[in-house]
């Protein structure tokens, strides 16, 4: 670090940066990997029913598989596109 | 009975075959009499980084096949007892990794060596899939960078979950990290990940931190597995996780920076 740096505005280091995008993906990933074999195809299906009626993006389906207790919750998020176009 | 050991990290380029060549090296200085295979059919490297490219006659898949038999596929090493290489086939043809022709040739290996070191394909195609199958002890080799620690991870879901062990009802396999071209004046400037962050996120035992040094390079151009070179930070840094491999405890080197004196820090970048 030389003289002038101590002057300027601290910011976000890029490691730190670097560490905060892996621990989500990571997180992410591990969720999927954990859940049942057939969840990426139910995923794909569902795409393509609401597709039927609505057109929304590739990504609109998010599903995950929490465990509370001895019971499994499939959560389901379906993100509609805004109506404004 | 040998250990198989599995040397891994699903993005290539981090250092596999580097670390296959050093810890079979260090196993075999050691006194245990060691085989390395080179599992990247197609591609085949791992007899350079050894330093025996002229002397292949015969590969694994002529051994899968049956066209040649171990003892003459197996290219003995002329600097360090007790160590041996079998060489990947440059054959176009991925299936030629047959899962019973893999375990056939890792018995007869098992008879007579100790430790059996598996250097894998990059990616989670049949080759990695394949390296990884009949281990009983994974070294995922990992850069301290996003792309890497990513597929590092996914690398330690096919260990969980596709391993003999794990399909016969055993315990799944154990990886050890193993962070290699680690810089701790970047670290600690915040423009690498540390060896706590990378720890944090694979959560697995940590087996040594290999710094990032020209040594590695001088290594390869050479065809000298690089803990031979003692002198050297990176091969010492091996030979240290060799040791933590066998069990010892070794404190970690190279991790620190220098401290600098008041004027270095004001004017030196």
């Amino acid at each position: 670090m030389g003289i002038f740096d101590y002057f300027r505005q601290p910011r976000q280091k890029s490691a730190s940066v670097a560490k905060e995008r892996l621990q989500i993906i990571v997180a992410r990933e591990r969720a999927a990997r954990s859940g049942p074999d057939y969840l990426p195809a139910m995923q794909q299906e569902l795409l393509q029913v609401i597709r039927k009626y609505v057109q929304v993006d590739d990504d609109a389906v998010q599903m995950n598989v929490d465990r509370e207790g001895d019971c499994e919750v499939l959560e389901l998020n379906i993100t509609l596109p805004d109506d404004k176009e | 009975m040998a250990r198989i050991v599995v040397i891994t990290s699903g993005k290539g380029g981090v250092g596999k075959t580097t670390t296959s060549a050093a810890i079979a090296t260090g196993l075999a200085l050691r006194g245990h009499k060691t085989a390395v295979i080179d599992f990247d059919v197609g591609l085949r490297n791992l007899d350079l980084i050894m330093g025996c490219e002229r002397r292949v006659v015969y590969d694994f898949v002529n051994v899968i096949n049956g066209d040649a038999n171990l003892k003459q596929a197996l290219i003995r090493d002329k600097r360090v007892d007790n160590l041996y290489i079998l060489p990947a086939s440059q054959t176009r043809d991925k299936d030629a990794l047959t899962q019973d022709g893999v375990e056939r040739v890792l018995n007869e290996l098992s008879e007579d060596f100790e430790y059996i070191v598996c250097d894998s394909p990059a990616g989670i195609e049949r080759g990695a899939l394949m390296a990884a199958y009949f281990a009983d002890e994974a070294i995922v080799v990992t850069n301290p960078e996003v792309s890497s620690v990513r597929d590092s991870d996914r690398i330690l879901g096919i260990l969980a979950s596709k391993t003999r062990r794990v399909e016969q009802g055993g315990e799944p396999i154990e990886g050890k990290l193993l962070l290699t071209r680690y810089s701790a004046e970047r670290a600690e400037r915040g423009e690498m990940l540390s060896i706590e962050d990378v720890g944090e996120i694979l959560a697995i035992e940590l087996l040594g931190v290999i710094p990032e040094s020209q040594a590695v390079l001088n290594a390869s151009n050479a065809g000298q597995p690089v803990v031979l070179d003692e002198e050297s930070d990176a091969g010492q840094a091996y030979q240290d996780a060799v040791d933590r491999f066998l069990g010892e405890e070794r404190p970690l080197r190279f991790v620190d920076v220098p401290k600098k004196g008041f004027f270095g820090r004001l004017f030196k970048g």
